[in-house]
Formats: structure tokens, C-alpha cells, sequence
């Protein structure tokens, strides 16, 4: 399967608070809330780390979960969050790319 | 400039009316004066009589705004209002309101029949964006002064603003039941009483008192001030900031505004019975 590298969106506005990450769309204000895992996942999402290193090197050792596992959730989310503009998903490095890509 | 240069413009051309031509009344909300210049007597005296209790003696104002008085027209009532920024200037447009001010002169000239209301959305759309900048807004709430205090009690249409001011005792100050005005000054926020009125019809009192809580509005069985989590507060926070401005980059600023201001300011899930043992518990 193809490596996924993604990246924070410019369009969003973000918070740490008690614990959660609050993620604010800036284009129609919807929001979302992240929790542990979710948030280490978004903190990492540089465009230059493949999503499978950020579950291996942050995800499994800071959550003792099964990489597997672990990787299948992370897609899920990483796909979710694309479909609403918030994290960019590309198959190569985001900031080798003229436009970031979406799905 | 004469009067004939002023002929032949299209429906609307910004420009500013003669000094000669001139009547004015300064309108002072949350400590903000904004100079509203008119040639017409009966709409200068519907400003001073809606906004009474908040028109400046002082003749120094912040901004200055150019009204041009036309009738009505044929619009879309129901349309939403679209506020955009291109170039240095602000435009808002609303049915057959059109306003426009440049940002860095704070000046500007507003087309609108002469109805109340115009007024009043120019003014909360003006003041939205001036508190933006400085990490206040705008909230649909309720707010009150007791004791030195100012608190605000917000939710959406029908969750009990007007009713909470209407329970008030009569040791409680009315900043409005509709549209409060939080300011920030460091690291505390005050509550300003605004003209702007719901239900209850009437304005507020033109003060303000540092705000000790904000109460996020909901009826029940019992009274009761109740925990809410961080996250939660920040998005109801949010649904009830009034911003008309379609910018990312404004409401990312809200957004942070709103973050800052739950860090700073104590806020509860207020369940109440519409009754004025409610305000036992404010204080």
C-alpha cells in the first residue's frame, strides 16, 4: 500500500485544552475534538513523516496498542479528517508538492 | 465639495456629506464613539431617541460614518448579510442596506432607508470587527451587574435571556437582554450594556463592571450551576459570538478569542427554573 504523508490544513484553527485538541474549521466553523490518540496524530502531521512512522514511533509506544490496530484507526481518522479539509493526505511529501492535494 | 458634484451617481458612490450640510450624533457603545452624520433632521432625531442613553456629549469619535438616506427598494428580506473586505475597506450588504468604510481612515458611508434596524446591524457588525481585533466580541446574551460584577447568561433563541433579566432583582444593573458586549482590557474581560434590546424592549444600561462568570443557559427542573467541560463551552461559547465576516483569517481569531476567554473567565452550564430564586445564586 502506498505511503500517506499528511499535513495539517492552513484553513483551521487549533487549541489544546484540558487534555483535547479542539480543532476549529476556519472555512464553515465546524468543529472537531480530538482525543489522545488523535491529537498525537495531528501534532505529528508535519507533511514529511509517513502516517506509518507517526503510528509506529508516537501511536504504539505511547499508547502500548498493536500496530495493526493502531494503523487502521489512524487511517480511518486521517481520512475523515481530509474529507473536511482538515489534514492534507498526499502519497509523497506535502511541502515537495506545488499545491497540496485533498481528497 | 457642492452639491451638484454629488449628481449622477449610481445607486451607490461612497461620499462624504458636506460639513455644511451635516447633523450629527455620536453614538459611545463599550467605550467605542462612532460619529453618524446625516442631512436629515427626522432620522437624526429617531438616532437620538433609539440610542438615548448612549449618545456622547464628547465630539471626538473612532469612526465616522456618512449616511445617505434612500427609499425602499425591492430586496431579498430573508437574505442573510454579507460582510466581505477587499483592498482596505469593509462592504455589508443586506437587503437594501449597502455600507462600506475604509479601515485605516475609520470612515465610511452607509445607504439604507430610514429604518432603525440598519442602524443597529451596522453598528453590531462594526463593533464585531473592532473587538475582533482586540480579543472581545460580541454575544448573544443577557448580562447584569450585581455587586460589582458583571456576569452573562447566553444561549440561542428561546434558552432564557430576556427571562433572566426579566427575574433580575432590583440591586442588578441590566446591561441588555440580547447583545453583550465583552471587552478585553490584560488579562480580565469587562461587560458593557449595549442599545441593543430583545424581548424586553428596552436598552441597557450604558456602563460596565469586570465579568466574574458566564452561564450557558438552560431550563429545567431544579436550579443548579453545573460543571461543563472545556470543549463544550468553547463551542456554544462559539455558536453565540456574533461574526458576520466571511474571513478565515478573522475567525481563526475569534476562535483563539474564544479560547482565551473560557481560560480566563469561569464558565457553568446555569440549569434554572424560570422563577427569581435563579438569582439567588448569582453573586
Amino acid at each position: 500500500m502506498a505511503e500517506k504523508y499528511i499535513s495539517r490544513s492552513s484553513e483551521i484553527a487549533a487549541r489544546m485544552l484540558g487534555g483535547e485538541m479542539m480543532v476549529m474549521s476556519a472555512t464553515d466553523s465546524t468543529f472537531f475534538t480530538l482525543n489522545e490518540v488523535a491529537s498525537v496524530i495531528w501534532q505529528a502531521a508535519d507533511g514529511r513523516t509517513p502516517l506509518s512512522e507517526i503510528v509506529a514511533a508516537k501511536v504504539c509506544r505511547e499508547f502500548d496498542v498493536d500496530r495493526e490496530q493502531a494503523q487502521r484507526g489512524a487511517d480511518r481518522f486521517v481520512d475523515e479528517l481530509a474529507q473536511y479539509g482538515i489534514l492534507l493526505v498526499s502519497e509523497e511529501p506535502i511541502d515537495s508538492l506545488p499545491f497540496p492535494e485533498t481528497q | 465639495m457642492t452639491l451638484a458634484a454629488l449628481q449622477g451617481h449610481d445607486s451607490f458612490s461612497p461620499m462624504a456629506i458636506p460639513e455644511a450640510a451635516r447633523l450629527s450624533v455620536v453614538i459611545s457603545i463599550g467605550g467605542v464613539p462612532v460619529r453618524v452624520n446625516t442631512t436629515d433632521p427626522h432620522f437624526l432625531a429617531m438616532l437620538q431617541k433609539r440610542y438615548a442613553g448612549f449618545v456622547s456629549v464628547q465630539p471626538q469619535a473612532v469612526f465616522e460614518l456618512d449616511v445617505s438616506l434612500s427609499p425602499p427598494a425591492f430586496c431579498d428580506a430573508d437574505g442573510g448579510v454579507n460582510v466581505t473586505h477587499r483592498a482596505g475597506r469593509w462592504l455589508i450588504e443586506w437587503g437594501d442596506l449597502r455600507a462600506e468604510w475604509e479601515i485605516a481612515g475609520r470612515r465610511g458611508t452607509i445607504q439604507q432607508t430610514a429604518n432603525p434596524y440598519s442602524m443597529d446591524a451596522v453598528l453590531r457588525i462594526l463593533h464585531s470587527l473592532v473587538l475582533a481585533r482586540q480579543g472581545g466580541f460580541l454575544l448573544h446574551s443577557s448580562s447584569a451587574i450585581r455587586n460589582g460584577k458583571a456576569f452573562l447568561f447566553s444561549g440561542v433563541s428561546g434558552a432564557g435571556k430576556t427571562t433572566m433579566s426579566r427575574l433580575a432583582p432590583p440591586d442588578a444593573t441590566l446591561l441588555t437582554d440580547e447583545i453583550s458586549y465583552v471587552r478585553r482590557e490584560g488579562n480580565r474581560y469587562l461587560a458593557y450594556g449595549t442599545p441593543f434590546a430583545g424581548e424586553l424592549a428596552r436598552p441597557g444600561e450604558n456602563c460596565s463592571a469586570p465579568l466574574s462568570a458566564l452561564f450557558l443557559l438552560e431550563k429545567g427542573l431544579r436550579n443548579s450551576i453545573e460543571p461543563i467541560s472545556p470543549t463544550e463551552a468553547i463551542q456554544r461559547l462559539m455558536r453565540n459570538i456574533l461574526f458576520f465576516a466571511d474571513d478565515a483569517e478573522l475567525v481563526k481569531l475569534v476562535f483563539q478569542s474564544a479560547c482565551e476567554f473560557a481560560s480566563l473567565v469561569p464558565m457553568h452550564r446555569l440549569v434554572f427554573v424560570p422563577d427569581q430564586r435563579v438569582w439567588d445564586m448569582i453573586r
